[in-house]
């Protein structure tokens, strides 16, 4: 068993326990919290296939941006104390079945699926080639869709900001008619 | 670094998570702990696609331009989530879906 073996098998089995402890804690924030360790676990994938740039996108977009976004919402509309509410037992189990029935028909898929390996040589996926890669528009170039995530970034900003945003109108007319 | 761990462990690993993922949506009453078990649907979605670009189709780089893109909708849909979910606690004061049927016929 080499280093590399060790290390793989320490990720995985912190992405299985953390994600299963994602969603069975019944404390919101803590889930929260094994959520982050899930998504760290993931970014050390990345890094051990080499993918150094997407491991750092993951590092600071998942767990820097989406977790602490996720955090403030929680603290925001529930009590740190409070216990979350879970399904019935019935339900708990006949998911449980459903879920563990497509696992095992993937799984089974997956492992009897022959994969031809690849026979080209890899290209270094070092910042260097990514970003000339995001930038440029003829082949093998990535500037169309790095145009248009630009734009879905800017309108799922302005969204949250105007569905986020307190209407004022309403606010005093409600406090008027209580008063 | 990847050494002799075969491209089948990874797609293991990612389907697990996926099956985790959708289990916690079904199980699961409050919003924000569903909006988490999508964000895991969704990374493992990630994982499958730059394992398949690194194990099969190194020479280029397609699976990993299209996890970052992944990211970053994963990202924007996150921050609307939260923004619709901040809304409904404001107007219901509470975030459990078995309170929220006020659009029901």
């Amino acid at each position: 068993m080499t280093l590399s073996d060790i290390i793989f098998y320490l990720f995985v089995g912190s992405i299985l326990t953390f994600s299963v402890l994602t969603v069975t804690s019944r404390r919101i924030l803590r889930s929260a919290v094994y959520l982050l360790f899930v998504l760290v676990s993931t970014a050390g994938l990345y890094f051990m296939l080499n993918y150094n740039f997407l491991a750092a996108v993951q590092l600071t977009v998942y767990a820097g941006g989406i977790i602490v976004l996720i955090i403030f919402s929680i603290l925001l509309t529930s009590h740190v104390s409070e216990k979350a509410v879970v399904a019935p037992v019935r339900q708990q189990i006949f998911s449980a079945l459903a879920v563990a029935a497509g696992a095992v028909l993937t799984l089974m898929t997956i492992f009897k699926f022959g994969f031809t390996p690849a026979t080209s040589p890899a290209i270094d996926s070092n910042v260097q080639n990514v970003g000339r890669a995001l930038v440029s528009y003829g082949r093998d170039g990535y500037a169309l869709p790095f145009e248009v995530i630009s734009i879905l970034l800017l309108a799922a900003m302005v969204g949250a900001i105007v569905l986020a945003k307190k209407e004022k109108h309403l606010e005093t007319t409600d406090t008027k008619s209580n008063n | 670094m990847i050494g002799n761990i075969s491209l089948n462990s990874f797609l293991a690993i990612s389907t697990l998570m996926f099956f985790i993922g959708i289990y916690g949506f079904l199980t699961r009453r409050n919003l924000i702990t569903m909006l988490m078990s999508i964000e895991l649907i969704l990374n493992s979605v990630n994982i499958n696609f730059v394992v398949f670009n690194r194990f099969l189709y190194p020479n280029q780089l397609q699976g990993h331009f299209f996890s970052l893109i992944v990211i970053a909708v994963a990202a924007s849909e996150a921050a609307v989530a939260i923004a619709i979910i901040i809304n409904i606690y404001r107007n219901f004061k509470s975030i459990d879906v078995e309170n929220l049927d006020q659009m029901k016929f």
